[in-house]
């Protein structure tokens, strides 16, 4: 029983992280943009655009690191 | 009064989500049923969906005493981590850089552990098992996407009316050919709904810090759009990258 309770942990936490340093970037990311917003007065709206800006340049290094480097052409 | 912006991207995202998850409980269900009998099949996903029952009835209430502002954020992180994932998945896989999804191979993995399981005394314990941990794990993550996209307007029943729809035509489909649903473009769906949930988390996430974002709901599919741009456009310099080779990656 204990070995299913793990498996359903361990299910539910994979829904959000697969790559774990995506995630882990991805929550910096909120923290930083949502710290700016309310700590230091930055206009919300910039907020979101900076959110968006990150998200997608997050999802890119994710994508470039799993690629691995270029074919070399011959 | 309804607004469609809102309305139809809600429907929209649970309705292909939840199809996804239904597929993949669908196919261990059917390879319970065929192996081992329809009663532990169909015992294990009954008593699966009473445990999401009560889920719903005792999580569903908690959401009410959320404030608005603060279950958007929430719901908008979750979104960002959980569509991101999707996203980056379905991105390598258009890319070729990771296997497509084959229900077929699933359906004849899971149809070979039963068979042998079926030779042990408690097979159908074990068989009513496997559809249970099917049907309520999919069912956790279908509950979740109906939350997150639905929460964050008050549309629980609209997201809830995508969902149940998923979850009607993928077991009228399913029950009628009888066999896994392999010819649903399972990739397509996860890239589109993985492009709607980080759009959705993105916008609920920016609407929870405060943003008035300009167009009010309709930046949701500004957001979108360049999300969709954005993707297409790794695709294609992942597939040049890559080469003629499929290379597998985690």
């Amino acid at each position: 029983m204990n070995a299913f309770f793990r498996t359903v942990f361990k299910e539910i936490a994979g829904l959000f992280v697969d790559d774990s340093n995506l995630a882990a970037f991805a929550t910096v990311l909120i923290a930083v943009v949502a710290g700016a917003v309310k700590l230091l007065n930055i206009p919300p709206l910039a907020g979101g655009v900076a959110l968006l800006v990150g998200v997608i340049a997050i999802l890119i290094e994710s994508l470039l690191r799993a690629a691995g480097p270029p074919r070399r052409k011959r | 009064m309804i607004d469609l912006a809102t309305v139809v991207p809600t429907v929209t995202a649970s309705f292909l989500a939840s199809m996804v998850e239904v597929v993949e409980a669908f196919t261990i269900v059917l390879a319970v049923g065929i192996t081992q009998g329809w009663r532990p099949a169909l015992t294990g996903a009954a008593a699966a969906l009473v445990v999401l029952a009560l889920l719903v009835v005792v999580l569903g209430p908690l959401l009410g005493l959320v404030p608005i502002g603060l279950l958007q954020f929430i719901v908008g992180v979750f979104l960002i981590l959980f569509g991101l994932r999707w996203l980056r998945k379905a991105i390598l896989r258009a890319a070729g850089y990771i296997a497509l999804h084959d229900e077929e191979k699933i359906f004849a993995k899971e149809t070979d552990t039963l068979k042998h399981h079926a030779r042990q005394q408690r097979a159908n314990y074990l068989a009513g098992l496997a559809s249970f941990k099917a049907v309520l794990l999919e069912g956790v993550e279908v509950v979740f996407i109906v939350i997150a996209v639905g929460a964050g307007r008050g549309m629980l029943g609209y997201a809830s009316l995508g969902a149940a729809a998923a979850v009607l035509l993928v077991m009228a489909i399913g029950f009628a050919v009888h066999r896994p649903l392999s010819q649903i473009p399972e990739n397509l769906l996860k890239f589109v709904v993985g492009l709607m949930l980080t759009s959705f988390g993105v916008f609920w996430t920016g609407e929870g810090l405060g943003a008035d974002w300009p167009g009010a709901d309709l930046a949701l599919l500004g957001i979108l759009v360049v999300l969709v741009a954005v993707s297409l456009l790794a695709v294609q310099q992942l597939k040049l990258r890559r080469g003629p080779q499929l290379r597998v990656v985690k």
